[in-house]
């Protein structure tokens, strides 16, 4: 294949009416898949055994640990966006980085609210400003300020511009909430999943704990490109309606 | 307060968070819907989306 074919061949596939068709016809199926995966996953969740230490209150485990996940991969999703914003100009890119940051704020505030919640029994304390609770803090922070810079701007392609530098300058953090167990001393566990030496945790939590994480994963995928879909159709509507304008304003003109 | 309180605290809040995300972008959805079938009733469309103007010969162009 040769280079401008390729690059014809990227250019189709970032044609928003294109994305449209291909939302409309992979939204039920991923919703469905996703449905399923939420429902196994909470049956294994919910009949397996209790941790030695922890007891029952590891099953916080299966919603807190897949939520913080999502936070980081949802900002990684938003910084490889802002990356085809920048660059590429790419027509969908902005719309990606705009429609995952509320998604973002929402998988955050879980994490940050079951973190919380699993926090109080196991270290008797709610919160306490280690590195790890304050980096993630920060990101959802940073996910509100980014909502708040695109819903300021009237213009989307100037927001999408300086929202994606914003993006990239922060994602500085996510390597930060990633090592900062390992970096500094904090009250919050090493990573006991990804790790070079493979999982610390046993096999019977491991499984829920993956199936909950493949579930959340497509719940992220499937409201990002449904909320992907509303973010073109909500520009459609702006465009449609200046154009309306436009028009009332040319007759107006005509019969004066 | 007891362990079962926690867990049940966390998979509410979680479900309610969920759950509320749905619904704004199935409605968000819906909205922008709505607006488009309003336009297009009263004659707005994309230009991409009207009728191709007819050729001399009677033919799209």
């Amino acid at each position: 294949m040769s280079d401008s074919l390729a690059i014809t061949k990227l250019s189709d596939l970032a044609n928003p009416t294109r994305f449209l068709a291909l939302a409309a016809r992979l939204l039920p199926w991923m919703a469905a898949i996703t449905a399923i995966l939420f429902a196994i996953g909470l049956y294994l969740s919910f009949s397996g055994e209790g941790d030695y230490q922890q007891g029952m209150t590891v099953r916080i485990m299966y919603i807190h640990v897949p939520a913080a996940w999502l936070s980081m991969m949802c900002y990684t999703v938003m910084a490889l966006s802002a990356i085809g914003t920048l660059v590429w100009r790419h027509p969908l890119a902005d719309v990606s980085h705009k429609a995952a940051a509320p998604l973002g704020a929402a998988f955050t505030l879980i994490a940050l609210a079951t973190g919380s919640l699993w926090g109080k029994p196991m270290w008797g304390t709610w919160w306490v400003w280690d590195a790890r609770l304050t980096s993630v803090f920060v990101l959802f922070l940073m996910y509100l300020g980014l909502i708040a810079l695109n819903r300021a701007m009237d213009d989307p392609s100037r927001a999408a511009r300086v929202s994606a530098v914003l993006i990239l300058v922060g994602f500085v953090n996510i390597p930060i909430i990633k090592f900062s167990v390992d970096w500094w001393n904090t009250l919050h566990q090493p990573a006991s999943v990804v790790r070079l030496d493979g999982p610390t945790i046993d096999q019977s939590f491991l499984w829920p704990l993956l199936i909950m994480a493949i579930a959340f994963t497509m719940l992220f995928f499937t409201l990002h490109v449904a909320a992907m879909r509303n973010e073109i159709w909500r520009r459609r509507v702006t465009a449609q309606r200046r154009m309306a304008a436009r028009m009332a304003g040319q007759t107006n003109a005509k019969e004066a | 307060m007891s362990h079962l309180f926690y867990i049940s605290a966390s998979y509410i809040v979680a479900g309610i968070v969920t759950l509320c995300l749905i619904a704004w972008v199935w409605l968000d959805g819906r909205a922008r819907q709505r607006e488009l079938a309003e336009l297009e009733a009263s004659g707005i469309r994309r230009r991409s989306a009207r009728p191709a103007a007819p050729t001399e010969t009677g033919g799209p162009a």
